[in-house]
């Protein structure tokens, strides 16, 4: 029937945005140029994870040609003040590093120029005199006695540390037929968008204003903390977004501090300035999600049923806590039951800074975190047990008919049914039949697993969750904070074509699409008739604290914004039509873009025309009504009230459920973890658009598969990023991921006017854990720890030792033990080892142990034979400084390098300890010489050294550096024994070039 | 990632870029399909005086077929030899191989001479190009000289290669009678740089016996080499040798330690890829074919 109402809302509707990506004519923050005499910018970064800056000159480089202005930490710190987070410890946090650096990637100096290649050619010329500190990288180091503190201030590297109790956990432990306890560590990774940060930041007087472009995601509620970084009102910083984002999934809210110093760097120095990063800024300084070191106790009765649960959390924030942090460790917190019925809950959160880049909101947001805690508990619980995983969920989920549902910690779960979607994912992962190929599969020796996860799926934040970081009087003192606003806009202009304003800014989730839908199906239009504007422009959109793209929000909250909003303007128009029409307007129906009366198609209108009126002839509309049509809702749900005394928060909107479940099976040859089998099950309440859900499902479960087989910015002990390209951080991409089954289930929410829920972050919370749960099936330990590369699962799968060159930590984590013991202790059995580029070996030399000594030590000697030694100064007894050359192929650069020979054992051993310094990094490091006879007048040398790395070179060029140190190695003792050899021949051979050498030495 | 300045010279004639390598020599850098050399620019890894375009150089591009070899110039992109029906039938290896060099989209940048240049010690093109034995052709105004790929490879990154001499051509030899092979490499990610790469070059022998051997490891040491087997001929071609070649090569290695792999790991994996490969290229050798 063609005139009946077409729905569009629901459809798989080709999306709206897809066009101007796929033609080129998509408008990225790179592509804006919106204003004349723009100058762009390099920053130049810390490459040390821990110094005291002594010195920085910046005269050379700002006397280069083309280099308009150098701004340095003391300068920012003058002209802007540090900005805050919801946490009260005396930390200061500026955008730039003042007096000190914290992180390699921390930014030292901002350079303004021409263009970019004369400002990187200006950042060379920056001279800074660091004086480096201990690093403290992980938490156990943080937590260590005697740890070097990042901020003195606060006299402890703990920056918070708050407990929480719901019901009575003490008495259910006790009552606890089985208690599981896990220890675990949860890698730091993020989600590298395609598109890097970018700003172009102007300031202009006659009125003083900021105004600041850039792919900034939200939430606004950032913007109050810039302006008073920047010491203006509100509307004296103007945020307004490009068009088009590359990407964000939660990486680009941490963008903000680069808001700020871009905009006060163009007030000081007078001119509009455009950044943007570049990849390498990207993968060491930009933001990631946190890196945990927790442990999950969960008491069980013997039927299975969940009694208690203890979180103990410690977060790696980095080396500040930038806002809204500590939110990552807050936001699941309302739902600490996940999807269970479970009462009685306890939580104990630390956050910890380390000389690592600082934390914040990506995909999932403290999400994946949090059910590797409770979901593999389950699965651990299920095994003691032995009761099916399935089954053991099953028993504890809460039921249909309790819903809505209050959580022990606040959360209100708006629908579900969690038996109904683990029953669809069972039989969409053929369960039975799963099982069945495990047993085959391990009856022919072959290491197979099957591992669940569900849990829910928290959408539309409440802005104050993350005030659960401050006592309860803390936040009384503070003054009440709660709600979450959303804000749409529709509006008719006098042609009678429709516009939508949505402030969601969006970073490729079809807000356009999903809108347009919802809009044409309140207005009796097509999707294509409306026009949908996402960007935000703090001057002239309506916005909130809350707006912006983060938490699965758009579904959840503002698609019924636009939703209201839509339906003002259709109350509007149906009421113009039933005054022309002559009937009720409840008669009046929008519909194929007309307005007329039900049942009687004939009798209609034209929308446009009917709307067109509001401003065209608004002395003919009916009384009382307001002329023009632009409506905007400002919509604050309701459950999204303040905390209350006993830290229970409404913490979001709507609650969706996702059930995983994986099956793998691990190649005990190679440590390959092949995903055989992985089903995700979704309740998002009702579809908006089954594409867009598709897409987000599909990208949710491509970051945690990422996050659980391949990802990882790994530091070493020196706190020197080891994963600075996209060679060593291993971004997920299309040939890693296995086939995807996705089943859907709706209960429509009642929290939300279409019924729908927040969706997105998806199987990015759950993946890593089912995972993890499979993995721990096929290998029979929970001693799991991601992401499990083919070194590290090879290690696990043939209890073979795992080492990794270069990774602070070489050890996975710490063992279950099911016994129940209340270790409260810090370091749970986590190994710090001393990482960085380690190696040993031994020659043999044609000489003996007194003659080689006598070389080893001879000045001349090591002038003679390291490799590209280009000068070397004996400096006291046993202390030399050198100058080598140091590279391979075109990779070359002049190292100063001091050394010094100690606990010498005459014939026996000595002990090299050195650092070395150039243009492509740094490094620190030891060496251990021992000398043993070998007969026949031979000695065996054998060494072993162990070597930090920094700047440049350990970012980028970690596939070489261990190859690069051998040859060298290799160079100096052929170059070594060569020597012995022309010594014991009556020294012929090197000594012009060794005159050549000193000959340059002297002065 | 902004490179230093350079000056960018892009030669139209052999003779031209020739002269240009003379004229800077170690301060040049050649570019080809930039791939490798693009990153190490923009990270200021290398800082060149010059940079050397011979993208123009046409006379680089063939694919010719010669007595008992096919010559590939450096050029050659190496999309454009997986679609090369002579080059693919003539050296099963580098059919083999190929694939399994970066993405669809980087081969077709990505030049056969290029990565023999750079010398990464995971690249399979120079794995190839050392198991069979082929050679490298390089020009300098002082004359061409052919250098065995054997001895080609220096270590990281670094070649054989004099600075004022341009890599123009590479030397394959062709596929052997009663000779099969294999290639395979693990790598976390397809596309990535191989933890381990094997290849190998089998000729069975009356009896069914291995009459010669190829089998050639990248991502190992610091250059792609070919495991010393002389212990082997004249052993039966069976999966059990296979696996013994793997294993004594496993032990003779000196494995690189990265990020991703520890020397152990690497180890395993030459025992695990030596042995499939080998067992492959056996199977390939019994393989009946159509005839030429």
């Amino acid at each position: 029937m063609s005139d009946a109402a077409q729905r569009w809302t629901g459809m798989r509707y080709p999306r709206k945005e897809d066009a101007a990506l796929l033609t080129g004519n998509a408008r990225f923050i790179d592509d804006l140029e919106p204003v004349a005499g723009i100058r762009h910018v390099a920053i130049l970064r810390s490459g040390h994870a821990h110094a005291r800056i002594a010195s920085i000159d910046v005269s050379r480089a700002a006397a280069l040609p083309g280099v308009h202005g150098v701004v340095t930490g003391a300068d920012i710190a003058d002209a802007t003040r540090p900005i805050p987070s919801a946490i009260r410890a005396p930390i200061e946090f500026y955008p730039i590093a003042v007096g000190k650096v914290r992180y390699v990637g921390e930014p030292v100096a901002v350079i303004a120029a021409d263009d970019r290649y004369i400002a990187e050619d200006a950042m060379e010329l920056i001279d800074i005199e660091y004086e480096p500190l201990p690093p403290v990288i992980d938490p156990a180091g943080a937590l260590a006695e005697g740890a070097a503190l990042l901020h003195e201030a606060v006299g402890s590297n703990v920056v918070h540390h708050r407990t929480f109790r719901y019901g009575d956990p003490d008495a259910a432990f006790a009552r606890a037929d089985w208690i599981v306890k896990l220890d675990w560590r949860f890698p730091r990774y993020g989600s590298t968008p395609m598109e890097t940060y970018g700003i172009v930041a102007n300031f202009e007087r006659a009125p003083d204003r900021y105004t600041v472009w850039s792919n900034f995601q939200g939430p606004f509620i950032l913007h109050a903390l810039m302006t008073g970084a920047l010491g203006v009102p509100g509307n004296r910083l103007r945020l307004i977004t490009a068009p088009h984002s590359g990407g964000s999934f939660g990486i680009k809210q941490a963008m903000f501090p680069y808001m700020v110093l871009l905009a006060a760097c163009s007030k000081l120095l007078g001119c509009p300035l455009k950044w943007i990063e570049d990849r390498l800024e990207h993968l060491i300084g930009a933001s990631s999600a946190a890196d945990r070191a927790d442990s999950v106790e969960a008491a069980f009765a013997n039927d299975g049923e969940l009694l208690g649960l203890r979180f103990d959390n410690i977060v790696n924030v980095g080396a500040f806590v930038r806002a809204p942090e500590p939110a990552s460790v807050y936001r699941m917190h309302a739902a600490s039951n996940g999807c269970y019925r479970v009462k009685d809950i306890a939580v104990e959160n630390r956050l910890v800074v380390t000389n690592t880049t600082p934390i914040g909101l990506n995909r999932g947001y403290g999400g994946p975190q949090f059910y590797y805690a409770l979901e593999r508990a389950m699965d651990a619980g299920a095994r003691e047990l032995g009761i099916d995983p399935a089954e053991i969920r099953r028993r504890n989920f809460i039921r249909p008919d309790e819903f809505p549902y209050s959580a022990p910690a606040g959360a209100l779960y708006d629908s579900g049914d969690y038996e109904a979607g683990l029953d669809q994912a069972l039989g969409l992962a053929g369960y039975e039949a799963l099982c069945a190929d495990r047993d085959r599969a391990r009856a022919e020796g072959r290491l197979f697993g099957i591992g669940i996860a569900a849990g829910i799926e928290p959408s539309g934040s409440n802005m104050a969750y993350v005030t659960l970081a401050q006592t309860p009087e803390e936040r009384a003192k503070a003054g009440g904070r709660s709600g979450g606003l959303a804000t749409a806009t529709v509006s008719v202009d006098p042609s009678g074509s429709v516009t939508v304003r949505t402030v969601s800014t969006p970073a490729g989730q079809g807000h356009q699409t999903v809108a347009a839908q919802v809009v044409a199906d309140a207005l009796g239009l097509t999707p294509d008739d409306i026009d949908v504007i996402t960007d935000a422009d703090t001057l002239t959109s309506a916005w909130s604290l809350a707006s912006g793209n983060y938490a699965n929000r758009f579904s959840s909250v503002v698609i019924g914004a636009v939703s209201e909003s839509a339906d003002k303007v259709a109350r509007k128009i149906k009421l113009i039509a039933a005054e022309t029409l002559e009937v009720a307007p409840e008669d009046i129906e929008l519909v194929g873009g007309q307005a007329r009366i039900v049942g009687v198609p004939e009798k209609a209108l034209p929308i446009r025309r009917v709307a067109a009126q509001t401003h065209w002839h608004p002395a003919g509309l009916p009384d009382d009504m307001e002329a023009g049509l632009l409506e905007t809702t400002i919509l604050n749900p309701p459950m999204l009230g303040a905390p209350d005394a006993e830290d229970r928060v409404g913490s979001a909107v709507t609650f969706g459920y996702v059930c995983d479940i994986a099956a793998v099976e691990i190649h005990r040859a190679t440590g390959k973890v092949e995903v055989k089998k992985y089903v995700s099950v979704h309740d998002i309440g009702n579809v908006l658009n089954e594409l867009v859900v598709e897409g987000q499902i599909y990208g949710g479960f491509a970051h945690g598969l990422g996050g659980a087989l391949l990802e990882e910015f790994v530091y070493d002990a020196g706190g020197n990023p080891q994963a600075g390209t996209f060679a060593d951080y291993l971004c997920i991409t299309a040939p890693e991921i296995p086939e995807l089954t996705i089943g859907h289930f709706n209960t429509p929410s009642p929290h939300n006017a279409l019924g729908a829920k927040g969706m997105g972050d998806g199987s990015s919370m759950l993946a890593p854990t089912a995972i993890a749960n499979a993995a721990a099936d096929a290998l029979g330990t929970f001693d799991i720890e991601l992401p499990l590369t083919l070194n590290k699962t090879w290690a696990l799968a043939n209890g073979e030792p795992y080492e990794r060159a270069g990774a602070a930590r070489a050890k996975t984590g710490a063992a279950t033990s099911p016994d129940g013991s209340s270790d409260q202790g810090v370091d749970r059995g986590v190994d710090a080892v001393e990482g960085g580029l380690t190696g040993k070996g031994s020659v043999e030399l044609g000489a003996s142990p007194d003659a080689v000594w006598k070389l080893l030590l001879d000045p001349e000697t090591l002038a003679a034979v390291v490799p590209g030694c280009e000068a070397l100064d004996q400096t006291g007894p046993d202390s030399f400084r050198a100058e080598v050359t140091i590279g391979v192929a075109g990779i070359k650069g002049l190292y100063s390098a001091e050394i010094e020979l100690r606990d010498k054992r005459e014939n026996e051993s000595v002990r090299l300890v050195g650092k070395a310094s150039g243009a492509l990094g740094f490094g620190h490091g030891e060496g251990l010489v021992t000398l043993a006879p070998a007969g026949d007048g031979r000695t065996t040398l054998s060494y072993t050294y162990r070597a930090n790395v920094g700047g440049k070179v350990a970012a980028v060029g970690q596939r070489m550096l261990g190859t690069v140190t051998k040859i060298l190695i290799g160079q100096f003792f052929r170059g070594f024994d060569r020597r012995l050899r022309s010594d014991g021949e009556g020294g012929g051979g090197s000594g012009g070039w060794l005159r050549r050498l000193f000959g340059r030495l002297a002065p | 990632m902004k490179p230093v300045a350079f000056e960018y010279c892009r030669p139209d004639t052999l003779d031209e870029a020739l002269g240009l390598l003379r004229e800077f020599g170690g301060d040049a850098s050649v570019i080809s399909g930039g791939l490798s050399l693009g990153a190490m620019l923009n990270m200021r890894l290398v800082r060149p005086v010059a940079l050397i375009d011979i993208n123009r150089l046409d006379a680089l591009s063939g694919i010719e077929a010669t007595d008992g070899t096919v010559v590939t110039g450096a050029l050659v992109r190496q999309a454009a030899a997986m679609k090369s029906d002579a080059l693919m039938a003539a050296v099963p290896l580098l059919r083999l191989a190929l694939p399994n060099v970066g993405h669809y989209q980087t081969r077709s940048r990505g030049t056969l001479g290029g990565s023999v240049a750079h010398a990464d010690p995971s690249a399979e093109i120079p794995l190839s190009l050392v198991t069979l034995a082929g050679k490298v052709r390089l020009q300098s105004p002082s004359g061409t000289r052919e250098v065995a790929a054997r001895g080609f490879f220096h270590g990281v990154l670094t070649t054989d290669k004099r600075a004022d001499e341009l890599v123009t051509a590479l030397i394959w030899p062709n596929r052997a009678p009663r000779t099969g092979y294999a290639f395979e490499e693990i790598a976390q990610r397809h596309g990535d740089f191989a933890i381990v790469a094997a290849a190998a070059a089998v000729t069975v022998g009356e009896n069914a016996t291995i009459s010669a051997l190829s089998f050639g490891l990248g991502g190992v040491e610091d250059r792609p080499f070919v495991v010393d087997t002389p212990d082997f001929i004249g052993r039966p071609a069976t999966l059990a040798t296979a696996q013994e070649i793997a294993d004594a090569a496993a032990e003779t290695v000196d494995p690189m330690i990265d990020l991703q792999a520890s020397a152990a790991y690497r180890r395993q994996l030459v025992r695990v890829l030596g042995a499939r490969v080998i067992a492959a290229a056996i199977a390939d050798a019994e393989s009946p074919r159509e005839a030429a």
